[in-house]
Protein backbone atom coordinates (compact mmCIF):
# COMPACT_ATOMS: atom_id res chain seq x y z
CA UNK A 1 0.00 0.00 0.00
CA UNK A 2 2.96 2.35 0.55
CA UNK A 3 3.88 2.46 -3.18
CA UNK A 4 0.19 2.91 -3.90
CA UNK A 5 -0.21 6.03 -1.74
CA UNK A 6 3.10 7.53 -2.87
CA UNK A 7 1.99 7.01 -6.47
CA UNK A 8 -1.33 8.67 -5.68
CA UNK A 9 0.32 11.79 -4.26
CA UNK A 10 3.27 12.10 -6.64
CA UNK A 11 1.64 10.84 -9.84
CA UNK A 12 -2.11 10.37 -9.70
CA UNK A 13 -3.52 13.65 -8.43
CA UNK A 14 -0.92 15.99 -10.05
CA UNK A 15 -1.22 14.24 -13.41
CA UNK A 16 -4.99 14.33 -13.18
CA UNK A 17 -4.81 18.14 -12.85
CA UNK A 18 -2.25 18.34 -15.68
CA UNK A 19 -4.42 16.28 -18.01
CA UNK A 20 -7.60 18.27 -17.32
CA UNK A 21 -5.64 21.49 -17.80
CA UNK A 22 -3.98 20.51 -21.09
CA UNK A 23 -7.25 19.15 -22.46
CA UNK A 24 -9.18 22.33 -21.71
CA UNK A 25 -6.27 24.37 -23.14
CA UNK A 26 -6.33 22.32 -26.37
CA UNK A 27 -10.11 22.59 -26.60
CA UNK A 28 -9.88 26.37 -26.28
CA UNK A 29 -7.65 26.33 -29.35
CA UNK A 30 -10.05 24.23 -31.40
CA UNK A 31 -8.87 20.64 -30.89
CA UNK A 32 -10.64 17.75 -29.14
CA UNK A 33 -8.45 14.77 -29.98
CA UNK A 34 -5.14 13.95 -28.29
CA UNK A 35 -2.99 14.28 -31.46
CA UNK A 36 -4.40 17.78 -31.99
CA UNK A 37 -4.19 18.82 -28.34
CA UNK A 38 -0.59 17.63 -27.99
CA UNK A 39 0.25 19.59 -31.15
CA UNK A 40 -1.20 22.73 -29.55
CA UNK A 41 0.75 22.17 -26.34
CA UNK A 42 4.00 21.29 -28.15
CA UNK A 43 4.35 22.93 -31.58
CA UNK A 44 6.39 20.11 -33.06
CA UNK A 45 5.38 17.56 -35.70
CA UNK A 46 6.32 14.68 -33.37
CA UNK A 47 3.64 15.74 -30.87
CA UNK A 48 0.76 14.48 -33.01
CA UNK A 49 2.31 11.00 -33.25
CA UNK A 50 2.62 10.84 -29.45
CA UNK A 51 -1.13 11.34 -29.45
CA UNK A 52 -1.50 7.90 -31.06
CA UNK A 53 -0.84 6.40 -27.61
CA UNK A 54 -3.85 8.31 -26.27
CA UNK A 55 -6.00 6.70 -28.99
CA UNK A 56 -4.57 3.19 -28.68
CA UNK A 57 -5.02 2.92 -24.90
CA UNK A 58 -8.77 3.57 -24.59
CA UNK A 59 -9.43 1.57 -27.77
CA UNK A 60 -7.56 -1.58 -26.66
CA UNK A 61 -8.80 -1.37 -23.08
CA UNK A 62 -12.33 -1.10 -24.43
CA UNK A 63 -11.76 -4.36 -26.35
CA UNK A 64 -11.37 -6.40 -23.15
CA UNK A 65 -13.27 -4.16 -20.76
CA UNK A 66 -16.49 -4.86 -22.63
CA UNK A 67 -15.92 -8.60 -22.02
CA UNK A 68 -15.58 -8.00 -18.25
CA UNK A 69 -18.71 -5.87 -18.46
CA UNK A 70 -20.49 -8.88 -19.98
CA UNK A 71 -19.22 -11.07 -17.10
CA UNK A 72 -20.85 -8.60 -14.66
CA UNK A 73 -24.18 -8.63 -16.47
CA UNK A 74 -24.01 -12.40 -16.92
CA UNK A 75 -23.43 -12.89 -13.18
CA UNK A 76 -26.30 -10.51 -12.39
CA UNK A 77 -28.61 -12.57 -14.63
CA UNK A 78 -27.39 -15.80 -13.00
CA UNK A 79 -28.20 -14.38 -9.55
CA UNK A 80 -31.62 -13.36 -10.77
CA UNK A 81 -32.37 -16.88 -12.01
CA UNK A 82 -30.84 -18.52 -8.92
CA UNK A 83 -28.06 -20.24 -10.90
CA UNK A 84 -25.39 -18.63 -8.74
CA UNK A 85 -26.62 -20.09 -5.46
CA UNK A 86 -24.14 -22.96 -5.48
CA UNK A 87 -23.81 -23.58 -1.75
CA UNK A 88 -20.92 -22.99 0.59
CA UNK A 89 -18.05 -24.80 -1.15
CA UNK A 90 -15.56 -22.26 -2.60
CA UNK A 91 -14.45 -24.76 -5.31
CA UNK A 92 -17.89 -24.62 -6.92
CA UNK A 93 -17.59 -20.87 -7.48
CA UNK A 94 -14.11 -21.28 -8.92
CA UNK A 95 -15.34 -23.97 -11.30
CA UNK A 96 -18.38 -21.87 -12.24
CA UNK A 97 -16.18 -18.86 -12.99
CA UNK A 98 -13.77 -20.88 -15.14
CA UNK A 99 -16.62 -22.38 -17.16
CA UNK A 100 -18.43 -19.06 -17.38
CA UNK A 101 -15.49 -17.15 -18.88
CA UNK A 102 -14.14 -20.10 -20.87
CA UNK A 103 -10.88 -20.34 -18.90
CA UNK A 104 -10.65 -24.09 -19.45
CA UNK A 105 -9.64 -23.97 -23.14
CA UNK A 106 -9.31 -21.65 -26.10
CA UNK A 107 -12.39 -21.55 -28.27
CA UNK A 108 -14.57 -22.73 -25.35
CA UNK A 109 -17.08 -19.95 -25.87
CA UNK A 110 -17.21 -20.18 -29.66
CA UNK A 111 -17.69 -23.97 -29.36
CA UNK A 112 -20.91 -23.41 -27.45
CA UNK A 113 -19.32 -23.77 -23.98
CA UNK A 114 -21.33 -20.86 -22.56
CA UNK A 115 -23.90 -19.49 -24.94
CA UNK A 116 -25.31 -17.26 -22.21
CA UNK A 117 -22.09 -15.21 -22.14
CA UNK A 118 -22.03 -14.91 -25.93
CA UNK A 119 -25.60 -13.56 -25.92
CA UNK A 120 -24.87 -11.19 -23.02
CA UNK A 121 -21.65 -9.99 -24.67
CA UNK A 122 -23.46 -9.25 -27.93
CA UNK A 123 -26.12 -7.39 -25.96
CA UNK A 124 -23.52 -5.36 -24.04
CA UNK A 125 -21.67 -4.39 -27.24
CA UNK A 126 -24.94 -3.37 -28.90
CA UNK A 127 -25.98 -1.30 -25.84
CA UNK A 128 -22.57 0.42 -25.82
CA UNK A 129 -22.79 1.34 -29.47
CA UNK A 130 -26.43 2.42 -29.37
CA UNK A 131 -25.59 4.73 -26.46
CA UNK A 132 -22.57 6.21 -28.16
CA UNK A 133 -24.32 6.32 -31.58
CA UNK A 134 -27.37 8.14 -30.27
CA UNK A 135 -25.52 10.16 -27.63
CA UNK A 136 -27.30 8.66 -24.63
CA UNK A 137 -24.20 8.78 -22.46
CA UNK A 138 -25.40 11.71 -20.37
CA UNK A 139 -28.58 9.80 -19.52
CA UNK A 140 -26.54 6.91 -18.21
CA UNK A 141 -24.35 9.27 -16.17
CA UNK A 142 -27.48 10.80 -14.61
CA UNK A 143 -28.90 7.34 -13.92
CA UNK A 144 -25.63 6.39 -12.22
CA UNK A 145 -25.97 9.37 -9.89
CA UNK A 146 -28.77 7.33 -8.30
CA UNK A 147 -27.34 3.88 -8.95
CA UNK A 148 -23.89 4.51 -7.49
CA UNK A 149 -25.08 5.61 -4.02
CA UNK A 150 -27.25 2.47 -4.11
CA UNK A 151 -24.16 0.45 -4.87
CA UNK A 152 -22.35 2.16 -1.96
CA UNK A 153 -25.17 1.08 0.39
CA UNK A 154 -24.94 -2.43 -1.03
CA UNK A 155 -21.15 -2.35 -0.51
CA UNK A 156 -21.61 -1.34 3.14
CA UNK A 157 -23.88 -4.39 3.67
CA UNK A 158 -21.27 -6.64 2.04
CA UNK A 159 -18.51 -4.98 4.05
CA UNK A 160 -20.34 -5.72 7.30
CA UNK A 161 -20.66 -9.38 6.30
CA UNK A 162 -16.99 -9.65 5.25
CA UNK A 163 -15.83 -8.05 8.52
CA UNK A 164 -17.88 -10.59 10.51
CA UNK A 165 -16.54 -13.67 8.65
CA UNK A 166 -14.47 -16.24 10.54
CA UNK A 167 -10.78 -15.60 9.92
CA UNK A 168 -11.28 -11.99 8.84
CA UNK A 169 -8.20 -10.83 10.76
CA UNK A 170 -6.11 -13.27 8.79
CA UNK A 171 -7.59 -11.94 5.54
CA UNK A 172 -6.97 -8.34 6.57
CA UNK A 173 -3.43 -9.21 7.66
CA UNK A 174 -2.63 -10.63 4.25
CA UNK A 175 -3.99 -7.46 2.68
CA UNK A 176 -2.49 -4.82 4.98
CA UNK A 177 0.65 -6.21 6.67
CA UNK A 178 3.64 -4.54 5.01
CA UNK A 179 6.16 -6.69 3.18
CA UNK A 180 9.52 -4.91 3.10
CA UNK A 181 11.00 -7.20 0.45
CA UNK A 182 8.37 -6.18 -2.08
CA UNK A 183 9.31 -2.52 -1.69
CA UNK A 184 12.59 -3.25 -3.48
CA UNK A 185 10.88 -4.80 -6.47
CA UNK A 186 10.30 -2.22 -9.26
CA UNK A 187 7.42 -4.38 -10.54
CA UNK A 188 5.50 -3.57 -7.33
CA UNK A 189 5.97 0.17 -7.89
CA UNK A 190 5.06 -0.15 -11.55
CA UNK A 191 1.93 -2.12 -10.65
CA UNK A 192 0.97 0.35 -7.89
CA UNK A 193 1.31 3.36 -10.18
CA UNK A 194 -0.52 1.44 -12.92
CA UNK A 195 -3.38 0.87 -10.48
CA UNK A 196 -3.50 4.58 -9.64
CA UNK A 197 -3.60 5.52 -13.33
CA UNK A 198 -6.26 2.91 -13.99
CA UNK A 199 -8.51 3.97 -11.14
CA UNK A 200 -8.19 7.72 -11.79
CA UNK A 201 -8.30 7.25 -15.60
CA UNK A 202 -5.03 9.19 -15.79
CA UNK A 203 -2.80 8.43 -18.77
CA UNK A 204 -5.79 6.86 -20.55
CA UNK A 205 -6.38 9.52 -23.18
CA UNK A 206 -9.94 9.94 -21.88
CA UNK A 207 -9.63 12.96 -19.59
CA UNK A 208 -7.63 14.91 -22.17
CA UNK A 209 -10.45 14.40 -24.65
CA UNK A 210 -13.40 15.15 -22.38
CA UNK A 211 -11.75 18.17 -20.79
CA UNK A 212 -11.32 19.69 -24.26
CA UNK A 213 -15.12 20.15 -24.41
CA UNK A 214 -15.17 22.24 -21.21
CA UNK A 215 -15.73 25.97 -21.26
CA UNK A 216 -12.65 28.06 -20.59
CA UNK A 217 -13.73 28.92 -17.03
CA UNK A 218 -15.10 25.53 -15.99
CA UNK A 219 -13.42 24.33 -12.82
CA UNK A 220 -10.85 21.54 -13.23
CA UNK A 221 -9.02 21.82 -9.89
CA UNK A 222 -11.77 20.92 -7.41
CA UNK A 223 -13.55 18.61 -9.90
CA UNK A 224 -10.33 16.65 -10.52
CA UNK A 225 -9.52 16.30 -6.83
CA UNK A 226 -13.08 15.33 -5.88
CA UNK A 227 -13.26 12.67 -8.60
CA UNK A 228 -9.90 11.29 -7.46
CA UNK A 229 -10.93 11.24 -3.80
CA UNK A 230 -14.20 9.37 -4.43
CA UNK A 231 -12.34 6.83 -6.57
CA UNK A 232 -9.85 6.32 -3.76
CA UNK A 233 -12.60 5.95 -1.19
CA UNK A 234 -14.21 3.11 -3.15
CA UNK A 235 -10.92 1.48 -3.99
CA UNK A 236 -9.26 1.59 -0.56
CA UNK A 237 -12.37 1.51 1.61
CA UNK A 238 -14.27 -1.17 -0.25
CA UNK A 239 -11.75 -2.91 -2.55
CA UNK A 240 -9.13 -3.18 0.18
CA UNK A 241 -11.62 -4.25 2.84
CA UNK A 242 -13.93 -6.52 0.85
CA UNK A 243 -12.61 -8.26 -2.25
CA UNK A 244 -9.02 -9.07 -1.33
CA UNK A 245 -9.58 -10.11 2.33
CA UNK A 246 -12.54 -12.23 1.16
CA UNK A 247 -10.39 -13.80 -1.57
CA UNK A 248 -7.73 -14.74 0.98
CA UNK A 249 -10.31 -16.20 3.38
CA UNK A 250 -12.16 -18.33 0.83
CA UNK A 251 -9.41 -19.18 -1.63
CA UNK A 252 -6.22 -19.03 0.48
CA UNK A 253 -3.12 -19.52 -1.65
CA UNK A 254 -5.39 -20.50 -4.57
CA UNK A 255 -6.14 -16.78 -4.87
CA UNK A 256 -2.79 -16.46 -6.61
CA UNK A 257 -3.80 -18.86 -9.38
CA UNK A 258 -7.18 -17.53 -10.43
CA UNK A 259 -6.09 -14.61 -12.56
CA UNK A 260 -6.59 -11.14 -11.24
CA UNK A 261 -9.85 -10.19 -12.89
CA UNK A 262 -11.32 -13.43 -11.66
CA UNK A 263 -10.83 -12.68 -7.97
CA UNK A 264 -13.96 -10.58 -7.55
CA UNK A 265 -16.00 -13.07 -9.55
CA UNK A 266 -14.90 -15.96 -7.32
CA UNK A 267 -14.44 -14.37 -3.89
CA UNK A 268 -17.62 -12.29 -3.71
CA UNK A 269 -20.08 -15.08 -4.61
CA UNK A 270 -18.65 -16.91 -1.58
CA UNK A 271 -19.50 -13.87 0.55
CA UNK A 272 -23.01 -13.63 -0.90
CA UNK A 273 -23.56 -17.34 -0.22
CA UNK A 274 -22.69 -16.70 3.43
CA UNK A 275 -25.04 -13.75 3.98
CA UNK A 276 -28.80 -13.41 4.40
CA UNK A 277 -30.47 -12.25 1.17
CA UNK A 278 -27.32 -13.31 -0.72
CA UNK A 279 -29.16 -13.83 -4.00
CA UNK A 280 -30.60 -10.31 -3.88
CA UNK A 281 -27.29 -8.69 -2.89
CA UNK A 282 -25.44 -10.74 -5.51
CA UNK A 283 -27.78 -9.54 -8.24
CA UNK A 284 -27.64 -5.92 -7.02
CA UNK A 285 -23.84 -5.97 -6.75
CA UNK A 286 -23.09 -7.34 -10.20
CA UNK A 287 -25.80 -5.28 -11.87
CA UNK A 288 -24.47 -2.07 -10.29
CA UNK A 289 -20.97 -3.11 -11.29
CA UNK A 290 -22.24 -3.52 -14.85
CA UNK A 291 -23.75 -0.02 -14.78
CA UNK A 292 -20.53 1.46 -13.40
CA UNK A 293 -18.54 -0.40 -16.06
CA UNK A 294 -20.74 0.84 -18.90
CA UNK A 295 -20.04 4.48 -17.97
CA UNK A 296 -16.32 3.67 -18.22
CA UNK A 297 -16.53 1.80 -21.51
CA UNK A 298 -18.64 4.54 -23.11
CA UNK A 299 -16.07 7.13 -22.11
CA UNK A 300 -13.35 4.99 -23.72
CA UNK A 301 -14.98 5.27 -27.14
CA UNK A 302 -15.22 9.06 -27.33
CA UNK A 303 -11.45 9.87 -27.68
CA UNK A 304 -11.16 7.80 -30.87
CA UNK A 305 -14.48 9.07 -32.24
CA UNK A 306 -13.29 12.63 -31.67
CA UNK A 307 -10.09 11.87 -33.59
CA UNK A 308 -11.93 10.28 -36.54
CA UNK A 309 -14.19 13.34 -36.75
CA UNK A 310 -11.50 15.94 -36.30
CA UNK A 311 -8.61 14.27 -38.11
CA UNK A 312 -10.36 12.37 -40.89
CA UNK A 313 -13.42 14.58 -41.37
CA UNK A 314 -15.88 11.77 -40.56
CA UNK A 315 -19.32 12.45 -39.05
CA UNK A 316 -20.28 10.93 -35.71
CA UNK A 317 -22.32 8.00 -37.04
CA UNK A 318 -19.66 6.98 -39.58
CA UNK A 319 -16.89 7.16 -36.99
CA UNK A 320 -18.93 5.10 -34.51
CA UNK A 321 -19.44 2.41 -37.19
CA UNK A 322 -15.73 2.41 -38.13
CA UNK A 323 -14.71 2.19 -34.46
CA UNK A 324 -17.21 -0.61 -33.85
CA UNK A 325 -15.53 -2.71 -36.54
CA UNK A 326 -11.99 -2.17 -35.19
CA UNK A 327 -12.91 -2.79 -31.56
CA UNK A 328 -14.87 -5.96 -32.46
CA UNK A 329 -11.67 -7.51 -33.85
CA UNK A 330 -9.89 -7.16 -30.49
CA UNK A 331 -12.93 -8.34 -28.52
CA UNK A 332 -13.08 -11.46 -30.72
CA UNK A 333 -9.42 -12.23 -29.89
CA UNK A 334 -10.13 -11.90 -26.15
CA UNK A 335 -13.25 -14.06 -26.41
CA UNK A 336 -11.66 -16.78 -28.55
CA UNK A 337 -8.34 -17.08 -26.69
CA UNK A 338 -10.05 -17.45 -23.34
CA UNK A 339 -7.86 -20.17 -21.81
CA UNK A 340 -6.77 -18.86 -18.41
CA UNK A 341 -7.74 -15.40 -19.76
CA UNK A 342 -4.23 -15.12 -21.26
CA UNK A 343 -5.21 -12.79 -24.13
CA UNK A 344 -7.14 -10.53 -21.75
CA UNK A 345 -4.26 -10.42 -19.25
CA UNK A 346 -1.73 -9.74 -22.03
CA UNK A 347 -3.79 -6.83 -23.37
CA UNK A 348 -4.14 -5.57 -19.81
CA UNK A 349 -0.44 -5.79 -18.99
CA UNK A 350 0.92 -4.22 -22.18
CA UNK A 351 -1.72 -1.55 -22.68
CA UNK A 352 -3.51 -1.31 -19.31
CA UNK A 353 -0.23 -0.98 -17.40
CA UNK A 354 2.84 -0.32 -19.57
CA UNK A 355 1.38 1.95 -22.23
CA UNK A 356 -0.63 3.91 -19.66
CA UNK A 357 2.62 4.40 -17.79
CA UNK A 358 4.32 5.65 -20.97
CA UNK A 359 1.47 8.02 -21.79
CA UNK A 360 1.54 9.39 -18.25
CA UNK A 361 5.26 10.08 -18.72
CA UNK A 362 4.63 11.77 -22.07
CA UNK A 363 1.91 13.96 -20.54
CA UNK A 364 4.04 14.91 -17.54
CA UNK A 365 6.83 16.05 -19.88
CA UNK A 366 4.41 17.88 -22.19
CA UNK A 367 2.87 19.72 -19.24
CA UNK A 368 6.06 20.50 -17.35
CA UNK A 369 8.35 21.28 -20.26
CA UNK A 370 6.26 22.10 -23.34
CA UNK A 371 3.26 23.93 -21.88
CA UNK A 372 5.45 25.14 -19.03
CA UNK A 373 4.57 25.28 -15.35
CA UNK A 374 3.92 29.03 -15.28
CA UNK A 375 1.37 28.82 -18.08
CA UNK A 376 0.12 25.55 -16.61
CA UNK A 377 -0.42 27.18 -13.21
CA UNK A 378 -2.43 30.01 -14.78
CA UNK A 379 -4.45 27.61 -16.94
CA UNK A 380 -5.20 25.29 -14.01
CA UNK A 381 -6.51 28.18 -11.92
CA UNK A 382 -8.75 29.60 -14.63
CA UNK A 383 -12.22 29.32 -13.05
CA UNK A 384 -10.81 27.11 -10.27
CA UNK A 385 -12.80 26.59 -7.08
CA UNK A 386 -9.64 25.48 -5.25
CA UNK A 387 -6.12 26.90 -5.04
CA UNK A 388 -3.45 24.33 -5.81
CA UNK A 389 -0.11 24.89 -4.02
CA UNK A 390 2.66 26.05 -6.37
CA UNK A 391 4.98 23.20 -5.38
CA UNK A 392 2.66 20.83 -7.31
CA UNK A 393 3.87 22.55 -10.51
CA UNK A 394 7.50 21.94 -9.60
CA UNK A 395 6.61 18.37 -8.77
CA UNK A 396 5.01 17.93 -12.20
CA UNK A 397 8.06 19.36 -13.94
CA UNK A 398 10.81 17.52 -12.06
CA UNK A 399 9.66 14.90 -9.55
CA UNK A 400 6.90 13.19 -11.53
CA UNK A 401 8.93 12.51 -14.73
CA UNK A 402 11.98 11.38 -12.74
CA UNK A 403 9.82 9.13 -10.56
CA UNK A 404 8.15 7.61 -13.63
CA UNK A 405 11.47 7.13 -15.41
CA UNK A 406 13.09 5.54 -12.34
CA UNK A 407 10.28 3.01 -11.92
CA UNK A 408 10.18 2.24 -15.61
CA UNK A 409 13.97 1.85 -15.82
CA UNK A 410 13.98 -0.40 -12.73
CA UNK A 411 11.19 -2.52 -14.17
CA UNK A 412 12.91 -2.93 -17.55
CA UNK A 413 16.16 -3.85 -15.75
CA UNK A 414 14.58 -6.38 -13.39
CA UNK A 415 11.70 -7.86 -15.37
CA UNK A 416 12.09 -6.72 -18.99
CA UNK A 417 13.97 -9.86 -19.96
CA UNK A 418 11.41 -12.25 -18.45
CA UNK A 419 8.54 -10.39 -20.10
CA UNK A 420 10.26 -10.65 -23.49
CA UNK A 421 10.97 -14.34 -22.88
CA UNK A 422 7.24 -14.88 -22.34
CA UNK A 423 6.65 -13.40 -25.77
CA UNK A 424 9.52 -15.36 -27.32
CA UNK A 425 7.67 -18.59 -26.47
CA UNK A 426 5.04 -17.50 -28.99
CA UNK A 427 1.41 -18.50 -28.70
CA UNK A 428 -1.38 -16.27 -27.45
CA UNK A 429 0.80 -13.65 -25.66
CA UNK A 430 2.82 -13.02 -28.83
CA UNK A 431 -0.30 -12.94 -30.98
CA UNK A 432 -1.94 -10.47 -28.59
CA UNK A 433 1.06 -8.12 -28.58
CA UNK A 434 1.35 -8.40 -32.38
CA UNK A 435 -2.31 -7.40 -32.66
CA UNK A 436 -1.74 -4.38 -30.39
CA UNK A 437 1.24 -3.31 -32.53
CA UNK A 438 -0.79 -3.64 -35.75
CA UNK A 439 -3.53 -1.44 -34.30
CA UNK A 440 -0.89 1.05 -33.12
CA UNK A 441 0.70 1.19 -36.60
CA UNK A 442 -2.75 1.73 -38.11
CA UNK A 443 -3.45 4.60 -35.71
CA UNK A 444 -0.04 6.16 -36.45
CA UNK A 445 -0.92 6.09 -40.13
CA UNK A 446 -4.27 7.77 -39.47
CA UNK A 447 -2.56 10.40 -37.30
CA UNK A 448 -0.13 11.05 -40.16
CA UNK A 449 -3.04 11.57 -42.57
CA UNK A 450 -4.81 13.82 -40.07
CA UNK A 451 -1.64 15.86 -39.51
CA UNK A 452 -1.27 16.46 -43.25
CA UNK A 453 -4.90 17.61 -43.36
CA UNK A 454 -4.40 20.02 -40.44
CA UNK A 455 -1.21 21.38 -42.05
CA UNK A 456 -3.04 21.96 -45.35
CA UNK A 457 -5.82 23.77 -43.51
CA UNK A 458 -3.26 25.88 -41.64
CA UNK A 459 -4.82 24.94 -38.29
CA UNK A 460 -1.61 25.52 -36.36
CA UNK A 461 -0.71 28.75 -38.16
CA UNK A 462 -3.69 30.49 -36.58
CA UNK A 463 -2.64 29.63 -33.02
CA UNK A 464 -1.08 32.27 -30.77
CA UNK A 465 2.59 31.65 -30.00
CA UNK B 1 -11.49 0.35 -12.34
CA UNK B 2 -9.31 -2.62 -11.55
CA UNK B 3 -5.79 -3.08 -12.75
CA UNK B 4 -4.64 -6.66 -13.08
CA UNK B 5 -0.93 -6.13 -12.52
CA UNK B 6 -1.50 -4.38 -9.22
CA UNK B 7 -3.87 -7.03 -7.94
CA UNK B 8 -1.37 -9.71 -8.96
CA UNK B 9 1.35 -7.92 -7.01
CA UNK B 10 -0.88 -7.59 -3.94
CA UNK B 11 -1.98 -11.20 -4.06
CA UNK B 12 1.53 -12.48 -4.69
CA UNK B 13 3.06 -10.59 -1.80
CA UNK B 14 0.40 -11.90 0.54
CA UNK B 15 0.63 -15.47 -0.71
CA UNK B 16 2.04 -17.33 2.36
CA UNK B 17 -0.50 -19.89 3.48
CA UNK B 18 -1.93 -20.41 6.97
CA UNK B 19 -3.08 -18.17 9.75
CA UNK B 20 -1.47 -14.73 9.70
CA UNK B 21 -2.07 -12.12 12.39
CA UNK B 22 -2.36 -8.39 11.89
CA UNK B 23 0.90 -6.77 12.96
CA UNK B 24 0.97 -3.30 14.58
CA UNK B 25 2.39 -1.98 11.28
CA UNK B 26 -0.52 -3.61 9.43
CA UNK B 27 -3.06 -1.99 11.73
CA UNK B 28 -1.30 1.36 11.42
CA UNK B 29 -1.22 1.24 7.61
CA UNK B 30 -4.85 0.19 7.41
CA UNK B 31 -6.09 2.89 9.80
CA UNK B 32 -3.97 5.67 8.29
CA UNK B 33 -4.99 4.67 4.74
CA UNK B 34 -8.70 4.59 5.53
CA UNK B 35 -8.57 7.78 7.59
CA UNK B 36 -6.68 9.70 4.93
CA UNK B 37 -9.05 8.80 2.08
CA UNK B 38 -12.01 9.55 4.33
CA UNK B 39 -10.58 12.96 5.29
CA UNK B 40 -9.85 13.79 1.65
CA UNK B 41 -13.45 12.93 0.78
CA UNK B 42 -14.83 15.04 3.62
CA UNK B 43 -12.69 17.98 2.50
CA UNK B 44 -13.73 17.68 -1.17
CA UNK B 45 -17.42 17.24 -0.43
CA UNK B 46 -17.35 20.15 2.01
CA UNK B 47 -15.79 22.36 -0.67
CA UNK B 48 -18.23 21.23 -3.36
CA UNK B 49 -21.34 21.49 -1.19
CA UNK B 50 -20.39 24.91 0.16
CA UNK B 51 -20.01 26.43 -3.32
CA UNK B 52 -22.52 29.08 -4.38
CA UNK B 53 -25.30 27.34 -6.39
CA UNK B 54 -24.37 29.00 -9.70
CA UNK B 55 -20.74 27.82 -9.42
CA UNK B 56 -21.74 24.26 -8.56
CA UNK B 57 -24.43 24.13 -11.24
CA UNK B 58 -22.51 25.21 -14.29
CA UNK B 59 -18.86 24.49 -13.66
CA UNK B 60 -18.56 21.04 -12.10
CA UNK B 61 -18.90 18.30 -14.70
CA UNK B 62 -18.89 14.52 -14.93
CA UNK B 63 -17.29 13.35 -18.22
CA UNK B 64 -20.34 11.71 -19.78
CA UNK B 65 -22.48 14.78 -19.08
CA UNK B 66 -20.19 16.94 -21.16
CA UNK B 67 -21.61 17.99 -24.53
CA UNK B 68 -19.25 16.73 -27.23
CA UNK B 69 -20.84 19.03 -29.78
CA UNK B 70 -21.17 16.46 -32.57
CA UNK B 71 -24.71 15.25 -32.04
CA UNK B 72 -26.63 17.94 -33.90
CA UNK B 73 -25.43 16.79 -37.35
CA UNK B 74 -24.28 13.17 -36.90
CA UNK B 75 -24.75 11.96 -40.51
Amino acid sequence: MLPYFISLLVLGIPLCWAEWTMGRYGGRHGFNSAPGIYSVVWRHKLARYLGAFALLIPLVIYMYYVVIEAWCLGYAVSYLTGDMMLGSEPEKYTEHYRNFVGATKDGFLTDGGNNQLIVVLALVIVVNFICIYRGLSAGIERFCKVAMPLMAICAVCVLVRVLTLDGILSGLAKMWNPNAEELWDPATWLAASGQIFFSLSVGFGIIINYSSYLKKDDDVALSGLTASSVNEFFEVGFGGMITLPAAFIFLGVAATTQGTFGLGFIALPNVFAAMPGGQFFGFLWFFMLFLAAITSSLSMLQPVIAFFEEGLGMKRHASVAFLGLISALGTLIVVYFSKNTVALDTFDFWVGTLFIFLLALIQAVLYGWALGIERGYDELHRGAQLRIPRFVQWMLKYVTPVYLLAIFGGFVYSSGRSELEKLAKGGVPLLSVAFILVIFAFLLLLVHIAGKKWDREGRFDKLPK
Amino acid sequence: MLNAAYLTALVAQAAPAGEVVMTPAGWAIMIVSLASVLLLNVFCFYRVLSLPPEAAEGHLKAPLEIDTGDLSDPD
